[in-house]
């Protein structure tokens, strides 16, 4: 089984190379991108019977800085 | 009094730092990331700067998983010290041996120069060689030295006195100018500037040379 977890800076969190791609696409002629955040996907391949909870406790402890990321997990 | 200097994968400033170590007088040790504890005695513990597996998910984050990270907490714990410079900085908020987090430089690009820094009014032994309000030039090389935490974070920093170091020019976007914080009972330093690289007069530059001395005087009459 797959489990697929999204790691994104929180709201409020300035995001620089969210930033960066937003006047990038600006600079090439993409009008009206209002902003751009950049995140992490990672996939994992789990033995069948792994549970989210266990998913989200790979989270907590590292896939994501919760101090300033959030993350989703898709099973 | 003893020294141990953490060595990852990837550290490339763990020698610089041993040797301001041996400088100050300190009995300096280097110490195998996978090794499950710290040697007899050591007073202070040095996470050093550098790449520690390559910042491979984010900068600090799978060093701070290591087997020596759980004894440098458990040392932490105790009461002991512990010196945190750059990627060591990084190491330490992902251990959350200090609050908040080192993000992306505002404009993304690393910055390797000497900057001007403020000493801050924490009661620390690492800034004991200095005065309060002291204008400092350390060099800095990083490229996630933005220093972030949420503003409850930010203002029991202040109030409590635990910002060590700011910029006088604030070069990569830190929330509050912050470039290096203590733990509440002082004794934990993390900071991005390299005070190991200005502590030898062949470098040039000594003013990093007061934070050694005066963690060793704290040492020697703790």
């Amino acid at each position: 089984m797959k489990a697929r977890v999204h790691v994104m800076l929180k709201n409020g969190v300035l995001d620089p190379q969210g930033e960066a791609i937003r006047h990038a696409l600006g600079s090439m002629g993409f009008d009206g991108v209002e902003g751009v955040r950049q995140g992490k996907v990672i996939e994992l391949d789990l033995a069948d019977g792994t549970s989210e909870e266990q998913v989200a406790q790979m989270c907590e402890r590292l896939l994501a800085n919760t101090v300033i990321e959030s993350y989703r997990i898709e099973m | 009094m003893k020294a141990a200097v953490i060595v990852f994968p990837g550290s490339n400033c763990d020698r610089d730092l041993a040797g301001a170590f041996k400088a100050a007088g300190l009995e300096t040790t280097m110490v195998w990331h996978k090794d499950a504890t710290l040697p007899e005695g050591v007073d202070i513990v040095g996470v050093p700067g550098g790449f520690s597996y390559g910042d491979y998910l984010r900068s600090g984050a799978i060093a701070a998983q290591s087997p020596i990270c759980r004894a440098v907490a458990d040392h932490a714990v105790r009461g002991g010290y512990v010196l945190g410079i750059c990627n060591g900085f990084q190491v330490l908020t992902e251990m959350q041996l200090l609050p908040g987090a080192l993000m992306r430089n505002q404009r993304i690009k690393y910055i390797c120069r000497t900057v001007p820094l403020i000493v801050g009014e924490a009661d620390s032994v690492f800034t004991a060689g200095y005065e309060a309000g002291q204008r400092i030039e350390i060099p800095i090389a990083h490229h996630d030295g933005n220093y972030t935490a949420d503003q409850v974070t930010l203002a029991k920093l202040r109030g409590e006195g635990r910002v060590a170091f700011t910029y006088a020019e604030n070069p990569n976007g830190s929330h509050h100018d912050i470039a290096g914080i203590v733990s509440e009972n002082g004794r934990v330093l993390g900071m991005m500037p390299h005070p190991e690289r200005a502590a030898d007069p062949v470098l040039g530059n000594t003013d990093g040379r007061a934070l050694f001395a005066g963690l060793v005087d704290a040492l020697a009459t703790a």
